[in-house]
């Protein structure tokens, strides 16, 4: 039917429209957005591998569901950085928060 | 015929939406059509028989990551009204890196050859996957440590964002 | 066969929404009638007996009312955001078992419409997506009081989301199953508000703020946010919130049923089996008599204050009767089955430990305001 190798093309895909995202924009929240694209990648790859090689195992779903907690963990503390910054600095542009300290 | 249908049907739909994610100008869209990515690799889990990731998915990633991304954006709602590109000035080597990224991963991936499956293995008869996967994070054998590792990340995190975003007076 | 499943299907599902919507209808005039009483009024009775024809009335007003689009909105989320309000709270109770199974000669026909596995995660996750209609309305409107009222909502029913759902995870601990109709099984032998009465009486608290009843109806404060999210909303969509509101109140009380109340369970239920929707509409209308109860007894609540309580005190309240909950089913197991009955009492002592708590800080606050 559908062979693995599809879905591992369409994580591919994903991941590197996500980094493209995190190349591309300007926006600190934007590209948290594209860090999330590529996390979803990475979870499509973990549960087609769980289902085409053995689903007994369940290390596949297992890493899954750490790789939500971890995305979890890493929007709350990004997103209260970015609105942080944003009380300080009045901006969320990536690109003018080049400042070490001041 | 008809999962091949499905499949391509969930791949459009996380793929355009992922495009849109990373191009459009409005953070807000942006931030919705991720939902719609969310919400098609949500239907790729149902799909491989991965019931309760996918309806993680949706409460997690639609219902608490996504909503705070739009809390985000309406925080910082100013950043909206610029007019002006939303993209930085290195976009296109980005663009040429990732394509050649998705060259390289696929040349990889088609490497693989003849160890990849062409169909899902089969689920014995009487295994519950949901079962398994209860055993399996609570399991001291299995993966009992990165789920309270995971757990601990979990609750520094929640801490650690607690703390930078009060407002110090 | 494939099509008689697809056939019952639709029927079921039909069914359930007409339900639901006549639900909603007959909702709005009970609540009127029952308000009205306790506010020693008589309430609506001009259209029909009893102004039973109320809602119709109702509805051809709302309809013929002219829809009105704000300048600069954003069209199609300000057209999508209603939508996306009323479709979780309806699909929401496909899962909710009305009663056992019915035999017709050969046939037997359940009554519920989807027999999912992870029934009470589908649940929290439909529940999860109502949040977007509201926040989606109060940011497409292109106004200020509707955004505050968007953001507050999100916020707010965010918040309330993990105590609601460490209160699913009781009820799946007492059944050992996700599945709902396994839950109502699992309550033959005493309500799960029998033995976890803290537990629903948090559930009750949070459904209260998932719908955005009062004294949690922050989002749509009159005084502050000239309605909140709905401000710009006229017309049919307007009563699409309006039915929205509504039908997750009947969806939401009926959640409630199943997890802590015993379901379609009442005497006799197994030999006429017909007995189970009606016990479960009885169940939902006092539910439901509850929540207008709270509406016309309690004041709206501040809005910090209302976080403060979600996260202080009704997560951890939660966290621990999930605890009290698992050592008592522990102990019921392993020494002696009489012993879950040491969960209702320490689980009722940490709830009025909480009561104690939230108690003291405000007379703290009362006092430093003096």
């Amino acid at each position: 039917m559908i062979p693995l190798s599809w879905y591992l093309f369409l994580s591919a895909a994903l991941f590197c429209i996500g980094l493209y995202g995190v190349l591309a924009r300007k926006n600190a929240i934007a590209i948290l957005l594209g860090v999330e694209l590529m996390l979803n990648a990475v979870n499509i790859n973990l549960v087609a591998f769980w289902r085409y090689l053995d689903p007994t195992q369940m290390g596949g779903q297992v890493f899954a569901i750490i790789v939500f907690a971890v995305a979890a963990a890493e929007v709350a503390v990004g997103l209260s950085l970015v609105i942080s910054i944003y009380r300080t600095r009045g901006t969320v542009v990536a690109d003018e928060l080049d400042m070490m300290k001041w | 015929m008809g999962a091949q249908i499905l499949f391509f049907l969930c791949a459009a739909l996380i793929l355009i939406s992922a495009i849109m994610v990373v191009t459009v100008r409005n953070l807000i869209h942006a931030a919705l059509w991720l939902i719609a990515t969310l919400f098609g690799a949500a239907l790729l889990y149902a799909s491989l028989d991965a019931s309760f990731i996918a309806v993680v998915q949706v409460v997690v990633y639609i219902g608490a990551i996504a909503i705070m991304f739009i809390f985000a954006v309406m925080l910082t709602r100013r950043e909206l009204l610029i007019k002006t590109d939303q993209t930085n000035a290195n976009w296109p080597l980005a663009l040429g890196l990732s394509a050649v990224m998705l060259v390289a991963l696929g040349y990889v991936i088609g490497g693989f050859g003849v160890t990849l499956n062409t169909t899902p293995a089969a689920i014995p008869a009487g295994v519950d996957p949901l079962t398994l996967l209860g055993k399996a994070l609570l399991a001291p054998e299995a993966y009992v440590l990165p789920f309270e590792v995971a757990s601990v990340l979990l609750l520094a995190a929640m801490v650690g964002a607690v703390y930078v975003a009060m407002n110090k007076k | 066969m494939d099509w008689m499943l697809l056939l019952e299907w639709v029927i079921k599902s039909f069914v359930l929404s007409l339900i639901l919507l006549g639900g909603f209808a007959y909702l709005t005039w009970f609540e009127r009638k029952v308000l009205a009483r306790f506010q020693v009024r008589i309430g609506p009775n001009r259209a029909g007996p009893y102004a039973l024809l109320q809602p119709i009335a109702d509805a051809v007003k709302l309809i013929f009312k002219e829809e009105f689009t704000p300048a600069r909105a954003e069209k199609i989320l300000f057209f999508l955001a209603p939508i996306v309000t009323v479709v979780p709270a309806l699909v929401v109770a496909a899962v909710v078992p009305w009663g056992p199974d019915i035999q017709i000669g050969s046939y037997t026909l359940r009554l519920y419409i989807a027999d999912i596995s992870v029934g009470v995660l589908y649940i929290t996750a439909i529940t999860s997506i109502a949040v977007y209609g509201i926040t989606l309305a109060g940011w497409s409107s292109n106004n200020k009081y509707a955004l505050m009222g968007g953001l507050r909502s999100s916020a707010q029913m965010v918040s309330y989301e993990l105590a609601l759902g460490f209160c699913f995870v009781i009820a799946i601990l007492m059944s050992g199953s996700m599945r709902p109709i396994d839950i109502v099984d699992a309550q033959r032998n005493g309500w799960f508000f029998l033995i976890q009465p803290a537990g629903a009486f948090v559930f009750l608290i949070a459904t209260l703020a998932e719908v955005n009843r009062a004294p949690f109806d922050m989002p749509e404060a009159e005084q502050e946010l000239a309605a909140g999210f709905h401000s710009e909303y006229s017309g049919m969509k307007f009563a699409l919130f309006f039915m929205a509101e509504y039908t997750k109140m009947i969806t939401i009380s009926s959640i409630a049923v199943t997890l802590f109340f015993g379901g379609y369970l009442g005497p006799f239920v197994d030999q006429l089996p017909f007995l189970g929707p009606i016990y479960m509409l009885a169940k939902i209308v006092a539910l439901l008599f509850f929540m207008v109860w709270v509406r016309a007894t309690l004041p709206r609540i501040r809005y910090d204050r209302l976080m403060a309580f979600g996260w202080k005190v009704l997560l951890p309240l939660t966290l621990a009767l999930v605890l009290i909950t698992a050592v008592g089913i522990l102990l019921a197991q392993e020494v002696n089955p009489n012993l879950i009955w040491i969960t209702p009492v320490i689980s009722a002592f940490a709830g009025f430990f909480a009561i104690g708590l939230v108690d003291r800080s405000l007379r703290r606050k009362a006092y430093a305001a003096r």
